[in-house]
């Protein structure tokens, strides 16, 4: 599915401060939905190349996107198997 | 891997669930695990303590719910959690009690418990996991079914009409209605806490993939393809006619509709109330009539 | 823990009904929670309970059904109230299913059937015996259960107060086998003072509920495990499913096996503790009737009558029909040279007795709908006297 994003900027941008998030992964826990990869807003995530204990491919923060995470929590809110979650890192100030 | 993703043990959450026990037994995208998760947040966020909150299920899938929890919490027998947590709420009127299981355990087998709890306005909180099938025997027609679709008891498509879950819910006198989804999770945690802080009998439909029983056989693909079916296709309007919220994911024109549908008072069930000083009665009463009006 | 209140104990003589006298055993044991469906021959245990549990601030709930209404008392016990509910044939055969969960969550409960004629619809408003069996394995799955067959009013008061502290000493359901003609009897009943009626506290763990190490189904040597209630801060978790000690899942041979002979070891060796039964004139019989309930008072006159014409019978009364008093009856057939089982049903407490001895088990049945008299069951002495 094409992912449509807002073409408004909003007025404040400059002024917002976006909470900068840090991605924890519990393999072994993970059965590989990819709601977590798919469902992620700022598209952080992409499966590993290695598997867990049971075969399955648990997600990473796919290269390039290191400081993308906005800890927004929906990847451990969605998660079915607890197999992931962020944490606030420092916070960044967006760049114009 | 990328040196940016942190390898945990533990889940911020697990202190909520009995982490000895997990992974749990729920299939790769089953939907109960999210819906799970919220309704474990909920409770912290509720301001009821933990030890307050009690979860009672029936038999299925989501019948294991409550083992996954780290509370009190009871595995009772396929379709009767709902007069199990009746008791416990009227013994321990303290106790902030949650029936959480499937649409097969609380609608086909179990339907005359709901109907009545519902009808007496027990204050109960009652959760449905609505998957559309029975899952754990592995895929078969259940009381919230669609038409047409294929399950394992029935190959030619389904040819009995569904139950239209918050419109029965309302009809038998439940004070709170919502449907969401297990993608919706964070307005599905709103109406959780709503529905804990709310006395009296509410009731909750999750709409939640289950990969297996129900998508495999009936072209949905796999969990992934049902949440996205979630995302696209479903509106919110919790001023919907409750007789329009029928759900028939054959027709892709024809929208899943969401919302927080009743919110409403009604006398609450207590056994002693006419053991009461008239005042008392009266008051509670006057309060269900005042709410309705307004 | 509720305890006897006094005005929830109705201390006196009494002219009582047996439904009645049950309700009163029930609150004078600190029974507050009532879930029950309306049936005959059992109706009047509701009816005085809905109106005298609220009287002591006890639950009177009328459910949809007796699914509902054995789920119910289950629920009432894990939240920690002394829960009863009373029922005949039709509603007992819907109340298995949870009994069996009773059974394996260990929660105590309580059971008054009071049998009509079956199968099905049956007889609704007349007397049997038929569910004896039933009583014992209606339930599936291997299960040890303790039912109680009261054969006056006074009975139906002291054994339901029995039927409370037995449920809570073991953590099983007890069952009343009572039958229409002593639940629809009415005759004196004596109500001691509250300090009079025995009460047996459920075993409750020593540990409070922040020991992490605390298993809530680990049972002690008596195989009994302590009982936590729903808010106390155990965060337990009671399942139908085989369980280990920590209560969690744990579906194997193994697990099942270890689980399974436990719940029926803790009764079976401890039948001798339970067992309860009354003898009339057995000391020198030769021919000893075995019957309960309704029945029983019939026999009582069978073997007077019999010792008028001179004919040496006894009557062994099984007070406890499960766990049977076998072993009296073994020790019985040493001396004695057959047994007679007047019964209302065709055939069920005979085929225990027969496990027991190898003498001559006469039977004296009748399929239900009237009280047995005592002469088919004279007639059977006679014929077994020989």
């Amino acid at each position: 599915m094409p992912v449509i994003r807002s073409a408004r900027v909003p007025l404040d941008r400059a002024s917002v401060i976006v909470p900068a998030g840090r991605v924890y992964v519990i393999p072994q826990r993970c059965k590989e939905c990819r709601f977590c990869i798919d469902f992620c807003p700022k598209d952080v995530l992409v499966t590993s190349t290695e598997t867990n204990a049971k075969g399955y491919r648990y997600p990473v923060v796919a290269p390039g996107k290191e400081e993308a995470c906005v800890h927004c929590e929906f990847c451990s809110l969605v998660c079915p198997e607890y197999a992931i979650f962020t944490v606030e890192g420092p916070r960044a100030e967006v760049p114009a | 891997m990328s040196t940016s993703t942190f390898i945990a043990e533990r889940h911020p959450s697990d202190p909520l669930f009995r982490a000895d026990r997990l992974p749990h037994i729920w299939c790769p995208g089953c939907g109960i695990g999210p819906a799970m998760h919220a309704y474990a947040q909920a409770m912290v966020e509720s301001e009821i303590p933990l030890a307050r909150h009690v979860c009672v299920s029936g038999i299925g899938c989501t019948g294991r719910v409550p083992g996954y929890l780290n509370m009190d919490s009871y595995h009772t027998t396929h379709g009767r959690a709902i007069p199990f947590a009746t008791a416990i709420a009227i013994v321990k009127p303290e106790l902030e009690v949650t029936v959480y299981s499937g649409d097969g355990d609380l609608f086909a087998i179990g339907g005359n418990h709901f109907i009545h709890a519902a009808r007496r306005n027990v204050d109960l909180n009652v959760i449905c996991i609505n998957n559309f099938n029975y899952g754990m025997t592995g895929g078969q027609v259940g009381p919230t079914t669609p038409m047409g679709a294929r399950a394992t008891t029935a190959p030619f498509g389904n040819y009995e009409q569904p139950f239209n879950l918050p419109y029965l819910a309302a009809a038998t006198g439940a004070v709170f209605v919502a449907r969401w989804t297990s993608l919706h999770l964070r307005q599905l945690k709103q109406a959780f806490l709503r529905a804990m802080k709310k006395r009296g009998f509410t009731f909750v439909e999750v709409l939640a993939p289950c990969p297996v029983g129900f998508g495999r056989p009936n072209d949905i693909g796999d969990a992934m393809e049902e949440m996205t079916l979630y995302r696209e296709r479903c509106v919110v309007d919790a001023s919907a006619r409750l007789d329009s919220l029928d759900i028939d994911l054959r027709d892709k024109e024809r929208p899943i509709t969401l919302g927080n549908f009743v919110d409403i008072e009604r006398p609450v069930f207590d056994p002693l109330a006419m053991m009461r000083p008239a005042g008392e009665r009266e008051n509670h009463a006057a309060l269900a009539g005042k709410t309705q009006e307004g | 823990m509720t305890v006897a209140r006094a005005d929830a104990v109705l201390t006196g003589q009494h002219f009582f009904l047996g439904d009645h006298a049950f309700a009163e055993g029930a609150l004078a044991a600190g029974c507050r929670f009532f879930g029950g469906y309306p049936i005959t021959p059992s109706t009047e245990v509701a009816e005085r309970l809905a109106r005298r549990l609220p009287e002591v601030g006890g639950i009177f709930v009328q459910m949809e059904d007796e699914l509902a209404s054995m789920a119910a008392i289950v629920g009432a016990s894990v939240a920690g109230a002394r829960a009863m509910t009373a029922t005949s044939g039709p509603g007992f055969s819907l109340m298995m299913e949870n009994l069996g969960l009773a059974a394996m969550m260990e929660v105590p409960c309580v059971v008054v059937n009071v049998q009509r004629g079956g199968p099905s619809t049956g007889l609704p408003t007349l007397v049997g015996q038929a569910d004896v069996m039933q009583a014992r394995w209606g339930s599936h799955g291997d299960y040890e259960i303790v039912a109680y067959s009261p054969a006056s009013p006074q009975e139906c008061f002291d054994l339901t107060v029995k039927a409370f502290n037995t449920a809570d000493q073991f953590r099983i359901p007890v069952l009343l086998m009572a039958d229409e003609v002593v639940a629809h009897m009415t005759e004196r009943v004596t109500i001691p003072p509250p300090e009079a009626i025995p009460h047996v506290e459920r075993k409750r763990p020593g540990q409070g509920p922040g020991d992490n190490g605390f298993l809530p189904f680990k049972a002690d040597d008596d195989l009994i495990p302590p009982m936590v209630h729903a808010g106390e801060g155990y965060r337990v978790h009671f399942t139908g499913l085989t369980h280990d000690e920590r209560g969690y899942p744990v579906l194997t041979g193994p697990a099942h096996d270890r689980l399974v002979r436990r719940l029926v070891d803790k009764i079976r060796l401890k039948a001798w503790q339970i067992v309860e039964y009354e003898e009339y004139r057995v000391e020198d019989a030769r021919v000893v009737v075995i019957a309960y309930g309704s029945t029983a008072r019939s026999a009582r006159r069978a073997v007077t009558l019999a010792r008028e014409q001179g004919i040496p019978a006894g009557l062994l009364r099984p007070i406890t029909l499960w766990p049977f008093p076998g072993e009296r009856v073994r020790k019985l057939a040493e001396r004695v040279s057959a047994f007679v089982v007047p019964e209302l049903n065709l055939g069920q407490l005979s085929r225990e007795v027969e496990r027991f001895t190898s003498l001559p088990v006469l039977g004296v049945n009748h399929a239900g709908g009237a009280m047995m008299p005592p002469e088919p069951i004279l007639d059977v002495i006679r014929e077994a006297r020989g």
